[in-house]
This record gives structure tokens, sequence and C-alpha cells, in this order.
């Protein structure tokens, strides 16, 4: 209980006295994130919305695939980045490892099957609502994909928010293709785990309350701009 | 006037519609057919028949919901052309997550008409059904009789050749059905052909020209309104005029 207080009154005083590394290390985080998220939001919604208008032979076991990977051990998924960034690998020449955005590769292949996932389950939902219309309506395929994807804004958002808040507390990944490399790769979640590891607990509970204030700030930020609760009631 | 883009070429006309042998079967058991039927480009057709008798698979195979199992149903013209210049008008509104006028404009939007000018001739086609007040509204808002006036202006708009409508009055009270019934007559005087199904005989004899009699699956009776209500030609027509139960 001691240990949780000073990890509070670490994170106040973090917070209070703008404490440079802090700021890096959580910008840091913010950009891996965000992107990370930007970029598998750019895949996996569209990709549910294919998955949902689209009838073809190997549907359904596309679908149990991309439900599987949601459950992805991202320990696995940055051991195999590893090895494809590594100096032997095929794309060691790109010299990416213990770089961000070997991070953000990592992250995308992670967060990608989720986004996907959660926008196929609202698609699916609205598809089923919307399709004698659209069909009577003479639409093409695309302009289906894209209605769905329009209306369910909403939705969407929530799945990107899930991306988001798997991508910002993730550490295995990251941990094996960022290094951990203070001034480079350190973001908060792998900070917390070198604090762990050094027995500097308040420290790590400070970075810990931190990164769950950043959470949930951006969640809420999303939340209130896009005013989610408001409009809700289509 | 100039052309828009975004509405149909109103030449050739795709009607009349064929039906030769035309059957829906599910699962190895037939839904409707072999149904023969020619609908010509003028008329305000009334499907009429007792519940499950096939009458929405018809609508529906008539406007390609439906792909017939068996038969044929030829267009005047090829049918990828056809499906442009029709409606249909579905007996629960699917309303889209927008407001009224973009629900309306929608149809205007995917065919290329420039959103501003979508918005605009939505709001006059929604001034046309009485729906002014609720342009700006989310189209979930509106009360029954409004949602159904709100999916008649979206059919309109594109100013189909063609308008099929599943029971449209189904649940509306007497002034949403007189609402309702006066944009059909409209639709109908600027050269729209209505096929419409209802379970209401006394609307059925306001507005039919000509009527269909369905009944298990089978087309009954084709006819003009005044010989059907006067004498229609089958046993089951007549019962079901009567309002006996058919089995």
């Amino acid at each position: 209980m001691t240990d949780i207080w000073e990890g509070l009154v670490q994170a106040v005083l973090l917070i209070i006295t703008l404490d440079a590394d802090l700021l890096e290390i959580s910008a840091r985080s913010l950009y891996v994130t965000v992107t990370a998220t930007l970029i598998a939001a750019a895949i996996g919604l569209p990709l549910g919305g294919w998955l949902a208008v689209y009838r073809f032979r190997a549907r359904r076991g596309v679908i149990a695939v991309l439900n599987a990977l949601m459950g992805l051990p991202p320990v696995v998924v940055g051991l195999i980045v590893y090895l494809l960034l590594s100096r032997s690998g095929p794309l060691g020449v790109l010299g990416l490892l213990f770089t961000p955005t070997a991070m953000i590769i990592a992250q995308v292949i992670i967060l990608t099957p989720l986004i996907a996932s959660i926008a196929h389950q609202a698609l699916r939902e609205l598809w089923a609502e919307y399709h004698d219309l659209l069909i009577s309506l003479n639409t093409t395929r695309r302009q289906r994909i894209v209605t769905l994807l329009w209306d369910a804004r909403r939705a969407l958002l929530t799945a990107a928010l899930a991306g988001f808040g798997r991508g910002i507390g993730e550490v295995g990944a990251i941990m094996i293709v960022g290094g951990n490399i203070d001034q480079a790769t350190r973001v908060l979640t792998t900070a917390i785990a070198l604090e762990t590891g050094k027995g500097n607990f308040a420290l790590a509970l400070g970075l810990g309350f931190v990164l769950i204030a950043i959470a949930i700030g951006v969640n809420l930020a999303i939340h209130f701009a896009s005013r989610t609760e408001v409009s809700s009631r289509w | 006037m100039v052309k828009a883009q975004h509405l149909p070429n109103q030449t050739p006309s795709i009607l009349p519609l064929k039906l030769q042998g035309a059957c829906v079967k599910r699962r190895g058991h037939t839904l409707i057919g072999p149904v023969d039927l020619t609908l010509g480009r003028d008329g305000f057709t009334i499907i009429l028949g007792p519940n499950g008798a096939g009458k929405t698979t018809l609508l529906r195979l008539m406007h390609g919901l439906e792909r017939p199992s068996a038969g044929r149903l030829d267009w005047n013209v090829p049918e990828v052309q056809a499906r442009a210049h029709q409606a249909y008008v579905f007996q629960h509104p699917t309303l889209m997550r927008r407001t009224v006028v973009d629900n309306v404009a929608y149809p205007l939007v995917i065919h290329g008409a420039p959103r501003a000018l979508a918005r605009a001739r939505a709001t006059e086609a929604l001034a046309q059904v009485g729906l002014s007040e609720h342009v700006t509204q989310r189209a979930s808002a509106l009360s029954g009789g409004e949602r159904q006036k709100l999916a008649l202006a979206r059919a309109l708009i594109r100013r189909p050749e063609i308008l099929f409508l599943d029971e449209p009055c189904a649940s509306l009270d007497g002034a949403a059905t007189r609402d309702i019934e006066a944009i059909l007559n409209r639709a109908h005087a600027n050269g729209t052909r209505i096929v419409m199904i209802t379970h209401d005989l006394g609307q059925a004899r306001r507005l039919a020209r000509d009527v269909l009699f369905i009944y298990k699956g089978r087309l009954h009776e084709a006819a003009p309104a005044d010989t059907f209500f006067d004498g229609p030609a089958t046993a089951e027509a007549q019962a079901f005029l009567n309002g006996d139960i058919l089995l």
C-alpha cells in the first residue's frame, strides 16, 4: 500500500515538475501508438467492411483466423519482426531494428486483426440492416463498404480506441524490436519494466499512473470530440 | 432543362416487364411460381392475397432482390440498365444513420451528384412529402408515417420509371395513409408506374387500376380493378374479397 501511495506521489511530482525524461518517453509512446493505430485502422476498417459485404468461399475461414489473430502473442510478433528486420533478415538492409519505426511495424501487426475484427462485428450488423436498401439503390460494392464505414463511424471509433488501448499498454513486442534504448526507443511500458527490474517500484508505479492517465485522457478526448454519447441514438 | 448526369436516362422505356414461368424456390420448396405476367408501361397495380401467399417474394423478384430459380424475367432493356430506373419502398423503411435530408440525398450522391445539389433537391423532395420541418433532424427521430414519407421521397428522387411498394401504409393511421396515397397518386400522375402490395381492400379499391391476386404462390388472377372487384374469376379471390379465411 505504501508503494502505491509513493507511486502516486511520484507520478504527481513527475507531472508537476514537467520532468524532461517523462515528457520525452510519453511523447514517444503516443507517437508510436497513435501512428500504429492510424495505420492499423486504415487497413483494418476497410478489411472489416470488405468481410461484411463480400461473399466468397473461404470467408468464414478468414473471419475465424482474424478472430484468432486478436489473441496474437505480442512477444511472438516481436520475435518475428525482429528476425525480419535483423541484419541477417530479409528486411535487414532497411536498418529499422531498434527504431520507433520497427516498434510501429510490430504494433500494426498486433492491432490490425483486433480493429478489423471489432469493425467486422459492427459492420456485419449494419450490413444486415442496409442490405436490401443498398442493393435496391443499385450501389456498387465499393459504395456499400464506404457507406457502411461512414454510417458506423462511431462504432468504428470504438474499434480504433480498443486498438489504441492495446497498443499503448503493449510491452513485449516493442521491447524486442525497440530494445528500450534511452533517448531512442524507450517508451512508458518499457521504462516501467526497466524500473521494476531495478527495484525502483515508486518510479515504476509513477510511470504506470502516467500511462493510465494518458490512456484515459486520449479516450475521453476522442469520446467528447466525437460526441459519441450525445449522438448515439441513431 | 439540362439533363443531370445523376438522373437516369428516360429513353428507351424499361417496360414492359415480362415474367415467363418464373419461380422462386428455397431449399427445394417453391415460394412462388410458375408466374406468367406482363407489366405494361402505364398502370397502378395492386397485389392482393392472404398472408404467406408470396406477394412480397413476387415484388422482390420483379425488383431483382430475388433471383428466379426457374423461368425468365425480362425487361425491355438489359437488366443492368433497368435497375437504374426502379425504386422499392419496404414495409419497414430502412433509415440510414444520417439526417433526414442526407437519407433522401443519398441516391443522388452515389450516382454522382454534387453533395450541395443533392441536398437542395432532397430538400425540395422533402417539401413535396410534407417533411420540410424535419430536414436537419436525425431520421430515427421521425414517427412511423414520417419514416414512410422519407422512404417515398428517397425512392422518388431519381424519378424512377417503376416504383415497387410493399405495404407502405401497414400500421399507419388514417391521416398518414391519406398523405401517402396522395404522394403515390401524384407520382403516378407524373408518369411513374406503380406496383404495390396492400392488405387494405379499401385502399386497393381507391388506388388500383389493375389487380394481381396471389394465392399459395400462384398468380390466380390478373385483371382490371373494376372487373376484379365486381366479379372475380376465381373462387379463392371471391372468398378473399368476402373476408373469408383462406387456408
